[in-house]
Parts: structure tokens; C-alpha cells; sequence
């Protein structure tokens, strides 16, 4: 069996930063292990520009931000592993991996750092009616087709769900030359970032149909068009408001969500609201030495917070093989309320806690002119103004470790009026 | 004029567990197929049910193969490779008024001649499975009822068909059937061929294969039934099969685990008059999905990775339609196939075999191949032996589909062999590339490089299934 101090599972963007994490602090035997054939993860399909304005102020593609953290992990002289896939994670960090030189191999990590990332919805999963012709594809797949392999998906496409990759996808297929009809997005508000909106279908003229879904897929061997009607406030269609839309493709941009079929593997604890692991505020799970960030931890909207949170998680695995100990002390809940879906992380032990921890957290609709509240057992110890908070843009709240007592038990947050 | 002893329409379960039995006598065999691939209609979506034979009339065909085919199917996926479990299954009853339905199957199992057949009182039944409803008063217990995969069982046959000289041919369909000279002239769009005889394996198409040639007209409706399969995280919600007694409520539709560990719930029935209808509809999926959760409460949908609709091939005259009409000697009839179909598939295989065989005079052939390896699925064998097959090919090091944790060797594998597949849907149904929770989202493209490479076509030819169905455009046809 093979041993390493820190394992990295995934070399996407927050895999490379919390491998660049840990080696900043102190730990030389780093490995990460990357199942496609090249490191920087989705980034590299996403050709367009709007990445890196928080951590290297200036707007780069994915590929170059991808890179900058490439050549820092070069620099660094970390390890990683290409078009290898692990197979099994056990809760006593025993890694076993699959490649085509080596066979099955078995791993021994002191700490795992969890970076898988996440997938998106499948066309399945959404239930929607009609034949099941080629040319649905979710739209991060069609990315790749598109930017990766070089390949046109469609000439003329209806994108469901409003979702930042579907936007991004309806600017690039418009680009190379196809006709979007319309995003139709179920929600009576859009799930992707407002400059996307702006960026990708307001230029562009695609018009945005909130409170829209599909309600029949047509063509039985590639799509020749879809139905969308519009639906009432349960989400339910309205009939008689069905509008035929002639297209090749139908493009998926549902949601995503969290892979942790390796987690669940190694017994990690998940959060139902979030689908990724229920964390300290180390980052660490709930299994001794497994960490936990990025998109299979939470989804967030900007690789930035991805890139930080990362870097935090490669730090507290640092410190958990040099201590040899998970976090102390007594554990504080935090927990969203009233509008506030989930916070990330769920647990905080006071005595350990660095002395600023972010709290990164999702409302549930859109509210205007309401404030974020901050509640110790009960009691109101921090108001934030907000002029409009929606689902698709992350939140946070940042907490003074010098502002915790001994005695408090629990955290709440909540939106209030 | 190229010249067989049988040529066989249609390459669904049917038309494969005939031409593999067949085969047993003869490799003079020729299955046309108007798709891509074997499995494409009727057998590529259903329950995937062994059915433990109860159901149908005494003294029917339906019964006679359900039984045969039943008590087959143990051995026989041991022989030919492909997944099979005897999970046995539970009819409930929801209402004690309704206990006399219960017993009239059981005794109908009974003059059927199934085996360990036993009514269980509703605790018994929810000491078996404990998500049960508290509903259930009592149900009929078929320990030798089970589940298959009918993908892979009807590749096995039409593998092991083909190992024994029996050919295939695809996107080639039948337009005339003449009688002439005791056999048969059958052509085709692409050719006119020659049988001794001629299988009529058409699905729900095979009433207007029947037509052509005898007076005696039948009729097949399309019957769709709509299912919704769930991630094999929940797949053990029950182990038996869950069928539900019919009542003043309905027919009743099924929650079962599947041969690869998967939850599926359906199907409805609506008559159709499109023999192509596959479309799932959203009331048939809330009618489906609200009445599986008479059986258990707590089905969990939010779990679900896809729907899908088949369509049953209903006779008007109920039973199944097998075997030569009285005006058309040599052409065999395997018509009106609903349920159990499936399970009768072996069994309606051997028999109409044994009937040619006594028509055109064949005897068994001593060189016939019985055994086929099915398809290994690396990522289940133990670690050792997993490194070894890696160490002898070492695409099956790179996993593809990560869902159901699939590798390019795999994938190779389904494509190499004959017939091999042609399409995504026929790898898919061959490995379980794709079957998995993200649908085929991450390894769509690098399935399409590989299909591209073994067949040696531009990605632009690569299909999901028949033609029409590429996956990407050509850069010239782009606007």
C-alpha cells in the first residue's frame, strides 16, 4: 500500500488550491489524484471570460485561471496523477484508485481532501414528458462538445433552466452560429448571476421566460421541438398556455449538484439542503481527517470563493497532520432559518476557530430590502442591510471569534424584514 | 438470391431466443431488424419481470411458457451470461373483502403448476418488507418469481445465436412476404431473399406481418406502460417484486428492485393506435407514481434518474399467438407477445425451434456452442483480479462512466463483439454505460470518441440509436 500525507481527490480549482494550501503550510507530501487527462477541471471547458475579478482583479477565461493555479502547483513541485479514478474512499483514509498503468491501486492518506466537484441534473431526474430523442443534452455537456472537442450540438436550441451555465451556453451556441429561441426558466426568477443575464441573453436578444418549463419534448429520433407553457405559483403548468418552439436541441440547466458518491463511501455525513458534507469550520467532515470544499461541498457561483475556500481546507488538513487531531472542544450549530436555506459550514468550535471565520450561505427567494440577522442562542448580534438577495447569488456573513461566549450553543441566521 | 432455412423479423427477446435455439439445429439463419441494434422496441422497456406464472389462464399458452420460462430462467442466465435474481414476489390485497381474489390466483397458480406458492398474512408480509403498507392485509408470496435484465438477456441469445452461425442484419426492414414453392420469398428494402421458413418476431408489429400472409387476420394494439426507475441508492426499498392485486381501484402497477439494483415503479396501460407512441406523458408519471404508493408510502422520488414508456404488443383474442397459421404452413407466428412475455421468451424460443425443426426436417447439431460469456463488468471484480484484466488491457483502467463506473474496455468490449453495438442506446444496454444517476452527462463525449474510433466514422456519424439520431451536427450543414 501506497502512503501520502494529504490526498487530494479531484485537480480542478479547488483541488489545486487546497493542494497549494496545504504545501503553503508546511505539508511537502501532497498528492492530487485527477481522473480526466489534464488538471483544471470544468474550467477548462469554460472558454469565456468573467473568471479571477476577486483574486487576480482582472477578468480572465477559465482556462487561464485554471492555469495560474497549474503553474503555482508546477512551481510547487506537487504531484498529481492523471486519468486516474478513485474508486473508494473507507473512513480510515484508505484511497483505492484505478489507472490504466497501474492497475488498482491502494492509497494511505493522514488527511483526505474532498474536491470532486459536482454534476448537473439530467433530463431524467426532472421528469420532463415527451420521446427521448438525441440532441437533449445538459448544457455542460454541450459545453464540452462545443469548447473542448469542437463539436456542434445544434442549430437551433431552447435552454430550460436559467441556471449560469445555460446563459454562458446560450451566448456561446448564438456565437457559433445558432438561433437560442428562448431560456424558459420555471422559477419566477432566474437561478444564474444578473450579469450573466445581462451578458448572455439581454445583448443577444433570447428572450428569458420565467415561469416557464417544458411540457413536451417532440421528435422521436433528434429533437425537432419542444412545448413550453407557462405555470402557476405551485409550479404546476397552465394549460392552455402552450407555445410550440421548433428547435434541434433542448438544453438542460436545472441545477447541479454535489458528487459525493465517494464521501458516502467513506461514511461523511451530508446535509440534505446542500448534498455535500456537513463541515466544521476547519472544513473538516464528520469523519476525523477527510476535508471537504468546493462544488462537492457546496455549489457556489464564482471560482474566486471556490479558490479560497480550498486554500482554507489544504491549511486546516496541514494542521490536522501535523497535530494529529481533529477540532476541540464544545460544537456550536449553525443553521439557517427564515429564508436562509443552508450555511457552510454547519458546525463551529469556538476554541479553535480562527479569529474571522466566512459563513457562505443561500436564501431561498428573492427579497428586497430585507437584512441577514445573526442569532447566538437566540439573541440578535448582527444585522446585515441587504438591498436584494436571490437563490442564485451566494451570501455571507463573517464572525469575530472574539464575539463568541463560553455559553453559546447554537447560531441562527435568518432574513428579517 | 441469397438463401436461408429461417430467417427471423425482428431482433427484440423474441426473435433472439428463437434464432439461438434454432441455431441449436441450424446456421442457416438470417435476423432482420428494421433498427440499429437488437433489443430496440418492446424489450427494451418493461418491467424486466420473471413472472412466476400465476397470472394467465390455465390451459393457455400464456400459462404454458410463463411456467417454462420461469423455471428456465435460473439455469439458463448461468448458461448464457446475463443477470438474473430470484427475488421472488407478493401480490397485496389491501381489503379483506377482497381475499377471495387472492385465493382464486393462488389456485390458479396452483392448476398452472407453480411451485411454493403461499398467502401471508399483512404482518407476515411486512416482517419481509418492512416498507410495506400498513394498508396490506394479506398477499400472495412467489418465491420462484424474479428479475432480469432484458437488455442483457437479449443480447446473450442473440450473441450466442450468431457465435453459432446465424447472421444478422440491421436498418433492414421487411416489406413482402410471398409463399412460393413451400417456402418463403422476403423482401426486404435493400434485397429479395429466400427461407424455408420465416419467423414472425415483429412485436407490435407482427400482426401486419401475419396479415400478409393468412386469412385469418389478427390485431395487435400498442399497449404503452409508463415507468419511472430510481438510483440504486434506494434500490433495496424491497426485495421481492410488489405487485398489487386489482381492484375497483385499478390494475395496479409494480415497485421492484431491478436486476442491476435500481427501484422501478410502473406501468400503466393506455391503449394506443401509434405503433411507435413511446412518449411518457406527465399524468401518466403522477398517476404511476401516486398509485405505487398504495404498496409502499414511501417511495422516494426525488431519487428518480429517468421515466420511460414501452409498448406491449396486445392481441385482440388475449392470449399469445404462437407457432404455424392453419393456412400458412413454415411461417411461425410469435405474435401478440405482451405480458409475460419476457419470461416466456426462452420457453417461446425452444418451442417454436422444435416445431421448425420438425417442419423442415432438421435434427440438433452436434458442434452447437450451448454456453456464452456475458460481459464482466471489471469495476465488481475484487481489486487483484481487477489489476490483472488491467494489466491484460489497459482501457479497462479508464473508467468512462462514472456513474456505474464503466471503462473504455468495456465499452470497447460491447462494440467488438457480434453484434456488437452500433449506437450510445446499445452500449448503454450492453455495459450500463450512461444507466447511471448523471444520465450520461460526463461520459456522453468521451463514449462518442470511442464508438467514432471502433467504427472507425466521424463524430458527426455517431448516433443514439437509428440514423436520424446523430449527436452532433456537420460543420457544413451549420448555419
Amino acid at each position: 500500500m501506497k502512503q501520502h500525507k494529504i490526498v487530494i481527490i479531484g485537480g480542478g480549482p479547488a483541488g489545486l488550491a487546497a493542494a497549494l494550501g496545504a504545501k503553503a503550510h508546511g505539508i511537502d507530501d501532497v498528492l492530487i489524484l485527477e481522473r480526466d487527462e489534464r488538471l483544471g477541471g470544468i474550467l477548462n471547458q469554460c472558454i469565456h471570460n468573467g473568471f479571477g475579478l476577486h483574486t487576480f482583479k482582472e477578468e480572465l477565461t477559465g482556462p487561464e485561471y485554471a492555469q495560474r493555479y497549474i503553474d503555482r502547483v508546477l512551481a510547487a513541485g506537487i504531484p498529481y496523477q492523471l486519468r486516474t479514478t478513485v474508486a473508494e474512499i473507507t473512513p480510515n483514509r484508505e484511497i483505492l484508485c484505478v489507472n490504466a498503468e497501474e492497475g488498482a491501486v491502494t492509497i494511505k492518506a493522514d488527511a483526505v481532501i474532498l474536491a470532486m466537484g459536482c454534476r448537473e441534473r439530467p433530463r431524467g431526474a426532472l421528469g420532463l414528458p415527451g420521446f427521448r430523442p438525441a440532441g437533449v443534452y445538459t448544457a455542460g455537456t454541450a459545453q464540452r462538445l462545443m469548447n473542448i472537442d469542437g463539436y456542434m450540438v445544434g442549430r437551433e436550441a431552447v435552454i430550460l433552466g436559467s441556471g449560469d451555465i445555460g446563459l454562458i451556453m446560450a451566448r456561446r451556441m448564438t456565437l457559433e452560429g445558432a438561433k437560442v429561441r428562448a431560456v424558459a426558466e420555471l422559477m419566477p426568477y432566474s437561478g444564474g448571476l444578473k450579469r450573466n443575464i445581462v451578458q448572455c441573453l439581454d445583448d443577444f436578444g433570447i428572450p428569458l421566460k420565467l415561469s416557464h418549463t417544458v411540457t413536451k419534448i417532440h421528435g422521436k429520433e433528434r429533437v425537432t421541438g419542444v412545448t413550453l407553457s407557462q405555470v402557476c405559483a405551485d409550479r404546476k403548468p397552465i394549460p392552455g398556455t402552450e407555445e410550440y418552439y421548433s428547435c434541434d436541441t433542448l438544453l438542460l440547466s436545472c441545477g447541479l449538484l454535489p458528487e459525493n458518491e465517494l464521501s458516502k463511501s467513506a461514511s461523511v455525513e451530508l446535509d440534505p439542503v446542500t448534498g455535500g458534507a456537513v463541515v466544521s469550520d476547519r472544513l473538516e467532515t464528520s469523519v476525523p481527517g477527510i476535508f471537504s470544499c468546493g462544488n462537492v461541498l457546496h455549489v457556489h457561483d464564482l471560482v474566486d470563493n471556490v479558490s479560497q475556500e480550498a486554500a482554507r481546507a489544504g491549511e486546516k488538513a496541514a494542521e490536522f497532520v501535523k497535530n494529529g487531531r481533529s477540532s476541540g472542544g464544545t460544537a456550536i450549530r449553525l443553521k439557517g432559518e427564515n429564508g436562509v436555506r443552508y450555511t457552510v459550514p454547519q458546525i463551529l468550535y469556538a476554541d479553535d476557530m480562527d479569529e474571522k471565520l466566512t459563513v457562505r450561505l443561500r436564501v431561498g427567494d428573492v427579497f428586497r430590502n430585507k437584512a441577514l440577522v445573526v442569532c447566538y442562542d437566540g439573541k440578535e448580534v448582527k444585522r446585515l442591510k441587504k438591498r436584494i438577495m436571490a437563490p442564485g447569488e451566494m451570501e455571507e456573513v463573517t464572525l469575530q471569534r472574539d464575539s463568541l461566549t463560553d455559553d453559546v450553543r447554537e447560531i441562527i441566521i435568518r432574513v428579517e424584514g | 438470391m441469397e438463401q436461408y432455412d429461417v430467417i427471423v423479423i425482428g431482433a427484440g427477446v423474441i426473435g433472439c431466443a428463437a434464432a439461438r435455439y434454432l441455431s441449436r439445429m441450424t446456421n442457416s439463419i438470417l435476423v432482420l431488424e428494421k433498427e440499429e441494434d437488437v433489443c430496440s422496441g418492446t424489450s427494451k422497456a418493461n418491467s424486466g419481470i420473471v413472472h412466476a406464472g400465476f397470472d394467465a389462464e390455465p390451459g393457455t399458452l400464456k400459462a404454458a411458457m410463463n411456467a417454462e420460462g420461469c423455471k428456465m430462467m435460473p439455469q439458463l442466465s448461468q448458461t448464457l451470461g446475463f443477470q438474473f435474481r430470484q427475488n421472488g414476489s407478493l401480490v397485496l390485497c389491501f381489503d379483506a373483502a377482497q381475499m377471495p381474489e387472492l385465493q382464486k390466483l393462488y389456485d390458479r397458480g396452483i392448476a398452472n403448476g407453480i411451485p411454493q406458492l403461499k398467502i401471508l398474512t399483512g404482518d407476515e408480509v411486512r416482517s419481509m418488507e418492512p416498507n410495506v403498507s400498513g394498508q396490506v392485509v394479506a398477499a400472495l408470496y412467489a418465491p420462484t418469481a424474479g428479475i432480469v435484465c432484458p437488455f442483457s438477456m437479449t443480447v446473450a441469445f442473440a450473441e450466442n445465436a450468431a457465435a453459432n452461425g446465424a447472421e444478422f442484419a440491421f436498418l433492414e426492414a421487411v416489406q413482402e412476404i410471398c409463399p412460393q414453392d413451400g417456402g418463403f420469398t422476403v423482401v426486404t428494402d435493400k434485397r429479395t431473399l429466400k427461407a424455408r421458413a420465416v419467423v414472425n418476431a415483429a412485436g407490435v408489429y407482427a400482426d401486419v406481418f401475419h396479415n400478409m400472409v393468412s386469412a385469418e387476420k389478427i390485431h395487435i394494439t400498442p399497449r404503452r406502460g409508463e415507468y419511472v426507475l430510481m438510483d440504486r441508492e434506494v434500490g433495496d426499498l424491497v426485495n421481492c417484486t410488489v405487485f398489487q392485486l386489482p381492484d375497483k381501484l385499478g390494475k395496479g402497477v409494480l415497485v421492484t428492485p431491478t436486476a442491476h439494483g435500481n427501484l422501478l415503479v410502473g406501468p400503466n396501460a393506455q391503449d394506443l393506435d401509434d405503433k411507435d407512441n413511446t412518449e411518457i406523458t406527465a399524468a401518466g408519471m403522477e398517476d404511476i407514481k401516486a398509485r405505487a404508493l398504495r404498496s409502499v408510502p414511501n417511495v422516494p422520488y426525488n431519487k428518480t434518474i429517468t421515466g420511460f414508456a414501452g409498448l406491449r404488443a396486445h392481441g385482440d383474442q388475449g392470449d399469445f399467438v404462437l407457432g404455424e397459421p392453419k393456412d400458412c404452413p413454415s411461417f411461425f407466428d410469435a405474435a401478440c407477445i405482451e405480458s409475460p412475455g419476457l419470461t416466456s421468451a426462452p420457453a417461446i424460443g425452444a418451442y417454436l425451434a422444435r416445431q421448425i425443426a420438425d417442419r423442415l426436417g432438421l435434427t440438433e447439431r452436434q458442434d452447437f456452442q450451448a454456453e456464452r460469456e456475458g460481459f464482466t463488468a471489471i469495476a465488481k471484480l475484487p481489486p487483484e483480479e481487477r489489476a490483472k484484466r488491467i494489466a491484460e488491457r489497459p482501457e479497462y483502467g479508464n473508467i468512462v462512466c462514472r456513474c456505474e463506473n464503466i471503462s473504455e474496455g468495456e465499452i470497447m468490449d460491447a462494440i467488438r463483439r457480434s453484434p456488437g453495438a452500433k449506437s450510445l442506446d446499445g452500449i448503454k444496454r450492453r455495459v450500463r454505460q450512461g444507466m447511471g444517476r448523471c444520465q450520461a452527462g460526463f461520459c456522453t463525449p468521451k463514449t462518442m470518441e470511442i464508438l467514432a474510433r471502433e467504427l472507425s466514422v466521424p463524430m458527426t456519424a455517431v448516433t443514439k440509436n437509428r440514423p436520424g439520431s446523430e449527436m452532433v451536427r456537420c460543420d457544413d450543414e451549420t448555419a
